[in-house]
């Protein structure tokens, strides 16, 4: 519907990072990155993309070789991928799609930029040792329905172990994606 | 080969569904795998790796580690833990500088990353450890009466690279063990489609179509039932089936069973004792069926 599309949001030149493509190839899971062709087989079996107007993990496999280190990394749709890994098994490049989208998300992440459930997930794991706040009354009902008693994580030592990675900044403070 | 292993139940089980934790209990316990409690363990580590994948191998060492003081393999219920603890274990058996950063982190609590236990799931644990051989003469009721679907999940198959005990384009394994119980496994379009359940809080939307994309699919060469092994994807199914038959003015009325449900029954396990009362979608119209089928 033409009369209802947004101007295009044309890229400057200005916004190009020639570094970043470098930066990339150092990083666990995108060092193929460059090997991408645009086949688009990621897209065209992505799940997610299926029913989003925005997601497409060509594109971003394309913005982040251009350099378009902000636009990629401030974007919202970085977060809507399931981890589903079909398009890393089928891209004829051998990349490692979702382990792209995995790094762009962690750099993101670097500059503070995670959405709520996320940060929910750490901070439980941080307190407890699991994903989620598990209820007492929870954990007490497994008794009567026959299972043995919930293991105690050991939070103290799960904090000492993870001390000098970049997490707690990371989740404690930050923001949300645009 | 093993017949005793270190339960690991991850978040989402304890936290969400029992039903899948009480029903693999019985079964395994049937079948002769003696499960180990294990104090201390964590988060297997993958929700952490979109925000920091350092994090992530950290904690899913830490776990590995644990496991290899007890020196006994590990065994998940769910195919997210499972797959990040053998793509872990595998990174670090393979990269000698990667795993010595990991064990300087574990140092700090006096644990140590070597690569001497194995994690699998339960399928898999099933498939290689019991054999369907010995599940198939264990059945004392057989399912005849049922004709089901499976959803094996993105986990167990994808990457491939790691995953490694089912073709992840064309799934077997569940297969072979719904029909050892005596049940049809019915094929349909995008069974190795995803769920959809790691998109919910970011974008609802995304993730009700995908699962009633599924449902859809399923409804259509008309399985009386949809088998799962992973509480995520159960979840997924069955506390939503009824929130997308309102959103999208459908009926589908299919019960969402774990796998270890099917098999308990076909084990002669009363239903009682396998949380079917646990379940959202009614499971009733497939426990008379099994009732009247035997009878
Ligand atoms: S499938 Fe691979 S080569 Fe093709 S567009 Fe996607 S990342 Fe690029
Ligand atoms: S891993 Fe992400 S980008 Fe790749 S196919 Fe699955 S949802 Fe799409």
């Amino acid at each position: 519907m033409a009369e209802t599309e947004k101007p295009k949001d044309i890229i400057k030149a200005s916004e190009i990072d020639p570094k970043f493509k470098y930066e990339l190839l150092k990083m666990p899971g995108s060092e193929k990155i460059l090997r991408c062709f645009q086949c688009g087989t990621c897209t065209s079996d992505c799940p997610v993309a299926r029913f989003s107007d925005t997601y497409r993990p060509r594109t971003i496999i394309r913005m982040a070789q251009l350099g378009l280190r902000d636009r990629v990394l401030n974007s919202e749709t970085l977060w809507l991928c399931a981890a589903c890994f079909t398009c890393t098994d089928r891209c004829p490049q051998d990349v490692e799609v979702a382990s792209v989208i995995r790094v762009l998300r962690n750099l993101a992440a670097e500059k503070g930029i995670v959405p709520a459930v996320f940060k929910e997930q750490a901070n439980a794991i941080l307190n407890s040792g699991y994903a989620y706040n598990i209820p007492e009354l929870k954990i007490k009902k497994r008794e009567t329905q026959g299972l043995p008693p919930l293991p105690r994580g050991n939070p103290e030592s799960l904090r000492k172990t993870l001390k000098r990675i970049k997490l707690f900044d990371i989740v404690q403070k930050g923001s949300s994606p645009t | 080969m093993s017949n005793k292993y270190l339960i690991f139940l991850g978040c989402a089980i304890p936290y969400r569904v029992s039903s899948y934790e009480i029903s693999a209990r019985k079964v395994l316990d049937r079948l002769g795998i003696e499960l180990v409690e294990m104090p201390e363990f964590n988060c297997c580590g993958l929700p952490l790796d979109p925000v920091s994948h350092d994090a992530m191998l950290v904690l899913a060492a830490r776990n590995l580690a644990l496991a290899e003081q007890q020196g006994l393999p590990i065994l998940t219920l769910c195919p997210g833990c499972a797959g990040t603890f053998k793509k872990v274990n595998m990174l670090l058996k393979k990269d000698k500088a990667l795993r010595d950063m990991i064990n300087n982190h574990l140092k700090e609590t006096r644990l140590e990353f070597n690569g001497t236990v194995d994690a699998k799931h339960l399928l898999q644990v099933l498939k290689e450890d019991v054999g369907v051989e010995k599940i198939k003469t264990a059945v004392v009721k057989p399912l005849t009466m049922l004709k089901v679907a499976e959803h094996v999940g993105c986990h167990l198959l994808r990457p491939k690279e790691y995953s490694g005990f089912d073709d992840p384009e064309d799934p077997q394994v569940l297969k072979m063990l719904i029909e050892a119980t005596g049940a049809t496994c019915l094929d349909y379009i995008g069974e190795t489609e995803c769920c959809g359940a790691p998109s919910v809080g970011v974008s609802d939307k995304v993730a009700l179509q995908l699962a009633r994309e599924k449902l859809s699919h399923v409804k259509k060469v008309a399985a009386q039932a949809l088998v799962t092994i992973c509480g995520f994807c159960h979840i997924m199914f069955d506390t939503n089936e009824l929130r997308i038959e309102r959103m999208f003015n459908e009926t589908y009325g299919i019960p969402i069973l774990h796998y270890t449900q099917l098999l308990g029954l076909a084990l002669g396990i009363p239903a009682e004792e396998l949380a079917f009362n646990e379940l959202r979608v009614d499971p009733s119209k497939i426990l008379k069926a099994v009732d009247e089928g035997t009878e």
